[in-house]
């Protein structure tokens, strides 16, 4: 395996275009935590005003929904969750402007057309090593939706966040390829 | 404890300490067992992606544990069964006071609070994580058992109960299995445990499947035929390739732990239960059950 190509957030969409399935990443920059009641709420934002809130366009989504602070870090743990239950919403938040997302698991077909439509890009991470993830956490502050809890919109800056491209923006998608017994990268 | 013909008491809120106790230590310690099997796991596996992530997972388990945080973000529900002699009382109500075990031990751990209050009609957050989900099992003894279980959404939602005609059999069993994990383990955080049940009833079902996500890695089954069975459906569902994170690799699995059980003659009741690569679980005896059991 080649040596993990480093991505700045938020996502250049030229740099985006660039990556293939199956490649190790390192995200440094901001993203904004939204789960699933996140996704419902920012979906019912945008049909009513035609646009995304809170500043998303070009920003990247992490599907998570993190652990309080702890150890002298902003938040004790936090990990991806199953990306599949954020499809229904993830296609118009795309077409709205959201470059990339991060999670874990397969996504629908839709998705993978979405991620191809608006060359956005959807990263795997890791499920069950969110006490490692977190050191790759150095900022913390909460942007919106307090009321959700741990599903609150949160901005977080990672440094070096481990991923792996899942879906690139050509639409290979490196889960299925596995299912497949297809090797990518 | 009484003398012999006394009732002897299980105090309540001795019960509740110990799910106080477990739910600390589960959500930042790893279960040995499970720690082991991916070490084994690491050494056998020769795709870099899977060697890698089995890697991370290994060192996760050391950060958690040198710096008190939680293995995963998802910290559960929490899953509470007291197994109790038919010779014990049990005075006061252990249930209420083992929610409010639950509801101090996410706040002093600073864990995540993941229970909604009603499934349908209110799905605002209890933010105390409980209700803490229960069951209460008498046994012949006077022994006692507390097992927790901090039990992830990711994991559960990948679970599944079916019932088949029981000409389906062992095979039948086997396909369901199978299925589940071609379609789900990618959601379940592998390399998984895997939990199946087979009989009782619909209701009944789940429960043991999930039960069998107790036993350690590597004890015996109930029978050689169960470990037999065990063993090939392991293989079968590592030769998936699904590996480690679903990116890839030969161990889909650390094991697969079956539990079996009577049931109506025109019912097979098979319950799948996904247990993740940081399942967390106690099992506490907190009163020997010596030879009565």
């Amino acid at each position: 395996m080649t040596k993990p190509i480093d991505v700045p957030l938020p996502a250049d969409r030229a740099l985006l275009a660039t990556l293939q399935a199956g490649q190790e990443v390192r995200l440094t920059g901001p993203v904004y935590t939204m789960r699933d009641a996140g996704h419902a709420r920012a979906l019912a934002a945008l049909r009513e005003s035609g646009r995304l809130p809170y500043d998303l366009a070009g920003q990247t989504l992490f599907y998570a929904g993190p652990t309080p602070s702890a150890a002298g870090r902003p938040l004790g743990s936090v990990g991806p969750t199953t990306a599949s239950r954020m499809d229904f919403a993830a296609p118009a938040l795309m077409d709205a402007g959201v470059a990339a997302c991060i999670g874990k698991g397969k996504r629908s077909a839709e998705v993978v057309e979405a991620c191809v439509r608006n060359k956005a890009v959807y990263f795997a991470a890791v499920g069950g090593i969110a006490a490692l993830l977190a050191k790759h956490v150095s900022a913390s502050e909460t942007v919106a939706w307090e009321d959700l809890g741990t599903e609150a919109l949160r901005r977080l800056q990672l440094e070096g966040f481990p991923c792996f491209v899942a879906v690139d923006a050509c639409g290979t998608d490196l889960y299925r390829a596995v299912e497949q017994g297809i090797p990518l990268s | 404890m009484g003398e012999t013909g006394e009732s002897r008491a299980l105090s309540a809120e001795l019960v509740a300490q110990t799910v106080y106790d477990a739910v600390v230590r589960c959500a930042v310690g790893l279960r040995e067992d499970v720690r082991a099997a991916i070490e084994r796991a690491a050494e056998g596996e020769h795709a870099p992606r899977a060697r890698a992530v089995l890697g991370q997972m290994i060192e996760n388990a050391q950060v958690a544990r040198e710096d008190g945080v939680p293995l995963c973000q998802d910290t559960g529900t929490v899953w509470v069964r007291l197994e109790a002699g038919w010779e014990l009382s049990v005075p006061g109500n252990a249930l209420s006071l083992v929610d409010d075990a639950v509801a101090r031990a996410y706040a002093d751990a600073r864990l995540r609070m993941s229970v909604v209050r009603d499934a349908v009609f209110d799905r605002s957050n209890t933010a105390d994580n409980t209700p803490a989900f229960c069951d209460v099992a008498l046994r012949p003894g006077c022994g006692a058992t507390v097992h927790v279980m901090l039990k992830g959404g990711g994991s559960d939602n990948a679970s599944r109960v079916v019932m088949l005609p029981p000409g389906e059999g062992a095979a039948g069993v086997r396909r369901v299995v199978l299925e589940c994990v071609r379609e789900k383990a990618a959601n379940a955080c592998p390399p998984l445990v895997i939990g199946v049940g087979a009989g009782s009833t619909f209701d009944k079902v789940g429960g043991l499947a999930k039960r069998a996500l107790l036993r350690p890695i590597g004890s015996p089954a109930a029978t050689p035929e169960t470990a037999a069975f065990e063993q090939k459906l392991l293989r079968a569902v590592n030769a998936t390739g699904i590996g480690p994170a679903a990116l890839g690799g030969q161990t889909t699995a650390l094991a697969v732990h079956l539990e079996t059980a009577p049931c109506h003659i025109a019912a097979l009741p098979v319950a799948v239960n996904m247990g993740c690569c940081a399942m967390r679980s106690a099992s506490i005896e907190l009163i020997p059950w010596g030879d009565e059991q």
